[in-house]
């Protein structure tokens, strides 16, 4: 069964990258403005765009060809696996979004893994007493968190940790200690949503009839939460987290910006500016496609923690 | 309800993890290492091409142009020792410098830059103002440059970025740049497009052995990220500062705040096609609604930096000294307007023949105080009786504007220091109807045209400030451009930096003049 849903989605991957880049190519193509100043003005800067510029871009990139025959033009390539170069830097756009989403990626991953090991345990303290001191001080918190923009939050902390206490440094990258504070800014804004649903989820499963009914049947705290509280509650929980990571990688721009952290968001930002296509189709379509790895994973997470699902559907079929 | 193992582990776990997080943590920064020094600007390096990234290599001092400008605007020598034109400047011979290396130890022969400069001439750039016709190589070091036509301000173009001599293995065979070998100090050792470089001293380099042995370009995109990277002594020279973080560097004790005025104006450019622009009148009470000391000190922070003409002081040349200041009067202006039969309607705005006098302003996003001043100026103008929509843009959007027609009014930011001698880019822009899609739109003055076509061949130098200054005064009477402020460039220090100081042409960072005192903590 699960073979069937990686194939299934192995087929919705392909679809949904020549879908996105088809898609991006046309859209971008549409937007207002002639593409080959955006692109000089992305090459040669503020100082060095002009007519002269554009024009030489325009040459250079057969940007006058028919619209349709440069979309065949990168079709045929993206079926060689070819997702072209960058207009902007003239660099194989495959590199750079290596580089770029490499980067993405690994600060999102941290995030999440750092948010999940702040918002589980209080999600739990607070779905230990619903409405008490603990609950309704996370729900506070995570209200007034949640209500900063990630960048003033992000500032607070480079202000704590980089400038008073001298822990982290400010901005950059290539090592460690860089990653630090971008994490813990992400991993706190996430954790902030997620501890809630982590309490509700909890409450939830700790006030379920077979959760009460096995604690009446005499099973003792660690084995009764392990075998009757943990999956139960794990499936949002999975389920919600998958999300965020989707979340997390589409909308880091912020911290990116903040951080100097050479991510995609940055550069997805750069190349709408630049009208940069090749650029803009390769990270949309590698974007689709790690969207569509993180729901299979999701998925998979939850139909091997809950497998009633499958197996209904395996009875409907027999 | 909840398990004791929940109850009893989270509290101690999470709280010895944090105790021992922070004991782990605390000094994780790495202290900086000694000779070596980190910048940090906003601008960020695309790739090797001298063309597109130059700017940024050349600051670091990894390539150098065959012709260098000093602080002051003169031309001097760079790998070219001299240069003369022996027919008022159609035909120019070049001489260079002797056991120049390049950074993989081959030494520069007129061979190398005639290769280097053809390929620049391919590609976008000012090179092309000169009409390069021939390049024949005299000898090893000498190099004989035909111009189509007598053209006197070329060597100023041989001070650009994009001029600049590499090795010819750093070029593919279609002309693109792979590696940059080039003759500066530094040669690259890591390159991370495009947030960070990594140079190291080259040690056979021509003009001895600077202090500073590696450098550390990293792009910071925020300002107010720039401003805490040198506070916390991350970076130690930072650059292109917003207002608010230089209040912040200015009390911190290691660091060290510059303002430098640069050959940069912010200007209002005009189309003079449309029809209310191309009276004088509606110009000039443009120009008088405008308060410049409000925007230089309330939004800019940097008193002092009205502008009342095109060229700021640093072109000395061209800069009149004693021309008054333009103080705002609106009274003058609204009487401008009368004058010009724009009369107020009940809405407030002027109009002329049942025609409301509404203009479209563009900007553009990548410099941010110029929105800010966008909006003050459209409520200055407001007040005169001109409404003003103002659109935030892409910089490619004032040539592009300027090209099609469409543009009414632009804020810009005009840098006339892209090459030392600002004539050749005045010269292509203010001599002709055409205009330049940075310079003047629709607008042609005869005499401003004799006077700029005598200048190349002036080579009295006395006589040359006078005929600039003239034609910088014939501007100003006709305002075609609207000067609002000189644009003074920030940048921050660690106090530990010794021999600092910001180039006004922003070509060299002169970090091979400086060293560090005392890097310790």
């Amino acid at each position: 069964m699960l073979i069937k849903i990686l194939f299934n989605r192995l087929l919705q991957a392909i679809s949904m990258a020549v879908a996105v880049g088809s898609l991006t190519f046309f859209l971008v193509r549409s937007l207002p403005g002639d593409i080959a100043y955006k692109v000089a003005a992305g090459r040669y800067g503020d100082d060095g765009v002009s007519t002269e510029a554009a024009n030489a871009v325009r040459a250079e990139l057969g940007l006058d060809q028919p619209i349709f025959e440069q979309y065949l033009n990168w079709l045929g390539n993206l079926f060689q696996f070819d997702l072209g170069n960058s207009l902007v830097s003239g660099l194989p756009v495959i590199d750079e979004i290596q580089h770029q989403l490499g980067y993405t990626a690994l600060l999102a991953v941290c995030a999440v893994i750092l948010a999940s090991f702040i918002a589980i345990p209080l999600g739990l303290l607070a779905a230990k007493k619903p409405k008490k001191v603990i609950d309704q001080t996370s729900l506070y918190t995570s209200s007034f968190i949640r209500a900063q923009p990630v960048f003033s939050l992000g500032l607070i902390l480079t202000i704590v940790f980089a400038i008073e206490l001298n822990w982290f440094p400010v901005a950059g990258f290539g090592s460690t200690e860089f990653l630090i504070l971008p994490v813990l800014t992400l991993a706190i804004s996430l954790a902030a949503v997620s501890n809630r649903i982590v309490r509700d989820s909890a409450i939830k499963v700790l006030n379920s009839q077979y959760y009460q009914f096995a604690k009446i049947k005499g099973l003792k705290e660690p084995k009764l939460f392990l075998r009757h509280g943990l999956k139960n509650m794990a499936i949002p929980i999975i389920a919600f987290t998958g999300m965020q990571f989707i979340g997390v990688i589409e909308g880091v721009i912020m911290i990116e910006s903040l951080f100097a952290w050479p991510g995609i968001g940055h550069a997805l930002s750069h190349a709408v500016f630049a009208r940069d296509i090749p650029m803009l189709q390769g990270t949309a379509l590698m974007m689709g496609i790690l969207f569509v790895f993180i729901n299979t994973l999701t998925d998979a997470c939850c139909a091997l923690l809950d497998p009633r699902g499958e197996k209904v559907k395996q009875g409907e079929n027999a | 309800m909840c398990p004791k193992v929940i109850k009893f582990s989270y509290h101690k776990v999470f709280g010895s993890l944090f105790i021992l997080s922070c004991l782990l943590l605390n000094g994780c920064v790495k202290p900086p290492k000694e000779n070596t020094i980190v910048i940090s600007g906003p601008f960020e390096a695309i790739n090797l091409d001298p063309a597109t990234t130059g700017y940024i290599f050349q600051r670091l001092e990894v390539l150098q142009t065959l012709v260098n400008v000093s602080q002051t605007g003169e031309l001097t020598s760079g790998l070219a020792t001299h240069w003369k034109s022996v027919d008022q400047g159609k035909n120019w011979q070049i001489q260079l410098k002797d056991k120049v290396l390049f950074h993989n130890g081959k030494t520069m022969t007129a061979s190398d830059v005639k290769q280097a400069l053809q390929i620049a001439m391919r590609k976008p750039g000012p090179l092309k103002l000169a009409q390069i016709k021939t390049i024949t190589i005299k000898d090893d070091l000498t190099l004989n440059i035909e111009l189509t036509k007598a053209y006197l301000p070329f060597p100023s173009i041989l001070t650009n970025y994009s001029t600049a001599v590499l090795a010819p293995e750093s070029y593919a065979q279609n002309g693109e740049v792979n590696q940059l070998l080039a003759t500066g100090p530094y040669k690259i050792t890591e390159f991370t497009p495009p947030h960070r470089i990594n140079t190291q001293l080259f040690e056979q380099y021509w003009a001895g052995q600077p202090a500073i042995k590696e450098v550390e370009y990293i792009t910071g995109h925020r300002s107010e990220s720039r401003a805490m990277m040198v506070k916390t002594r991350q970076a130690d020279i930072v650059y292109n500062l917003d207002p608010a973080s230089l209040n912040s560097l200015n009390q911190a004790s290691q660091v060290k705040v510059n303002l430098t005025e640069i050959p940069r104006t912010i200007m209002l450019k005009l189309n003079l096609a449309e029809p209310a622009l191309a009276d004088l009148n509606v110009r000039q009470a443009i120009n008088l609604a405008i308060d410049r000391t409000g925007i230089t000190q309330g939004i800019l922070k940097a008193p002092n930096s009205e502008a009342n003409q095109i060229f700021g002081p640093v072109l000395s040349q061209w800069h009149i000294p004693q021309q008054a200041a333009i103080e705002q009067n609106l009274a003058t202006a609204r009487q401008l307007l009368q004058q010009a039969g724009w009369h107020l309607n009940k809405q407030g705005i002027r109009e002329k023949q049942q025609q409301p006098l509404k203009l479209n302003l563009i900007t553009y996003a990548n410099r941010p105080e110029l929105i800010v001043i966008a909006t003050a100026i459209q409520d200055q103008l407001s007040q005169i009786g001109i409404k003003l929509a103002v659109n935030m843009e892409n910089s490619s959007a004032i040539p592009s504007g300027h090209a099609d027609g469409s543009l009414q009014m632009a804020l810009i930011a005009r840098n006339f220091g892209t090459i030392g001698d600002p004539l050749g880019l005045i010269l292509a822009e203010f001599s002709s109807l055409d205009g330049g899609d940075w310079g003047p739109m629709n607008w042609y003055n005869p005499q401003v045209s004799a006077l700029l076509n005598q200048l190349p061949q002036q080579t009295n130098p006395e006589q040359y400030r006078q005929t600039a200054q003239q034609i910088a005064k014939l501007v100003m009477a006709d305002l075609p451009l609207i000067p609002i402020a000189y644009y003074q460039q920030s940048s921050a220090v660690n106090q530990a930096v010794e021999g600092f100081s910001f180039d006004p042409f922003e070509r060299n960072f002169n970090i091979s003049k400086m060293s560090v005192v005392n890097h310790a903590h």
